[in-house]
């Protein structure tokens, strides 16, 4: 009987799918987005703006769900590639599922990849899926609190959409203060409000976009 | 579910581990889990013993878990207090420019094998 050392994190075979996939997608100048919020906050919804916005961008969409295809068909719809992937019940993506899922879309022309993670504000957070970036989305009817409830969150994303600022005369959201909470986490996320229904918002959003994959592309 | 996502890498890395040490039979795996990772140990081992029943190369390792308490650092005051009992504020001086120091990870310490 013998002891052998590990002390590796439990995760640490996902952080290897993670930076080989990440290395694959600075070779093949993809822009690959973590999308994280939580359930209804409007991530499609988002995405669907955005893929209608930026004609001059080619998207591709990850959808992962526990179950359905309604996402993937509303995508596709637009005339976006998608593919839906079935995470089996789990509550996040991990960088093998989501090298699984990009090899369905990998080899035609794509210029930013989205993952739409699983609606969770807790367990996507702590896995790296080989993304180049994380964006999250935090919906004005959620409240302006949850930096404070779902710190992991806001601490690993770039970005911090607040969307549905069109409904903020009915609700008790202070984006000021949301985005202090955000901050004090994370001095250098990004704070996005805004309405993919509207528009309003979207156009700092989209040079953000293009800026990061004009970067990744020229790292 | 949560849980179950860690285990999944977790018997990924000893299979890993096996093959390249030659091992015959791992007989247990020690964790070391943060106060406050997010982990819920009993369901945890609960999941492990699930899994192994369908994993025959590790139907015979045990889980063990040891706990790691949470510490946070207060960078007003420079002391450090329990994270599980005061939070995000410093029981000192209630400053929040405060920074976990530990109590966030989840760590395969050791194997014991054949």
């Amino acid at each position: 009987m013998k002891v052998i050392s590990l002390n590796a994190t439990v995760t640490a075979s996902n952080d290897r799918d993670a930076e080989a996939l990440r290395g694959e997608m600075r070779r093949e100048g993809v822009l690959l987005v973590n999308l994280m919020s939580a359930p209804g906050a409007g991530k499609t919804t988002l995405l669907s703006r955005l893929i209608g916005d930026m004609r001059d961008v080619r998207f591709a969409v990850m959808e992962a769900d526990i179950e359905s295809t309604v996402d993937a068909e509303r995508i596709e719809a637009l005339g976006a590639r998608a593919v839906q992937v079935h995470t089996g019940g789990m509550c996040h993506m991990d960088a093998g599922m989501t090298a699984r899922a990009w090899r369905e879309v990998a080899g035609k022309d794509v210029d930013i990849a989205v993952l739409e993670n699983v609606g969770n504000l807790i367990c996507p957070a702590e896995y790296d899926t080989g993304a180049g970036c994380k964006a999250m989305i935090l919906s004005v009817p959620e409240g302006d609190d949850k930096p404070l409830k779902y710190p992991l969150m806001f601490a690993e994303s770039d970005a911090l959409v607040i969307s549905k600022v069109d409904a903020l005369g009915w609700f008790d959201f202070d984006v000021e203060k949301c985005a202090a909470r955000a901050r004090r986490l994370n001095p250098d996320i990004r704070v996005f409000p805004l309405s993919a229904k509207t528009g309003e918002g979207m156009a700092a959003l989209e040079d953000w976009l293009r800026a990061r994959l004009d970067g990744w592309r020229k790292r | 579910m949560h849980e179950m996502g860690i285990i999944l890498h977790l018997a990924r890395t000893l299979d890993e581990t096996a093959e390249r040490e030659r091992l015959e039979k791992i007989e247990a795996v020690t964790l070391q889990v943060g106060e406050v990772s997010g982990i819920m140990t009993d369901l945890f081992v609960d999941c492990w013993n699930y899994f192994r029943k369908k994993h025959p190369a590790l139907a015979e390792c045990e889980l063990k878990l040891e706990t790691v308490p949470a510490v946070t650092w207060c960078d007003c005051c420079k002391r450090t207090y329990e994270t599980v009992k005061y939070g995000r504020e410093c029981p000192y001086c209630h400053s929040q420019e405060t920074w976990l120091l530990k109590g966030n990870e989840c760590i395969i310490k050791e194997i014991l094998a054949e």
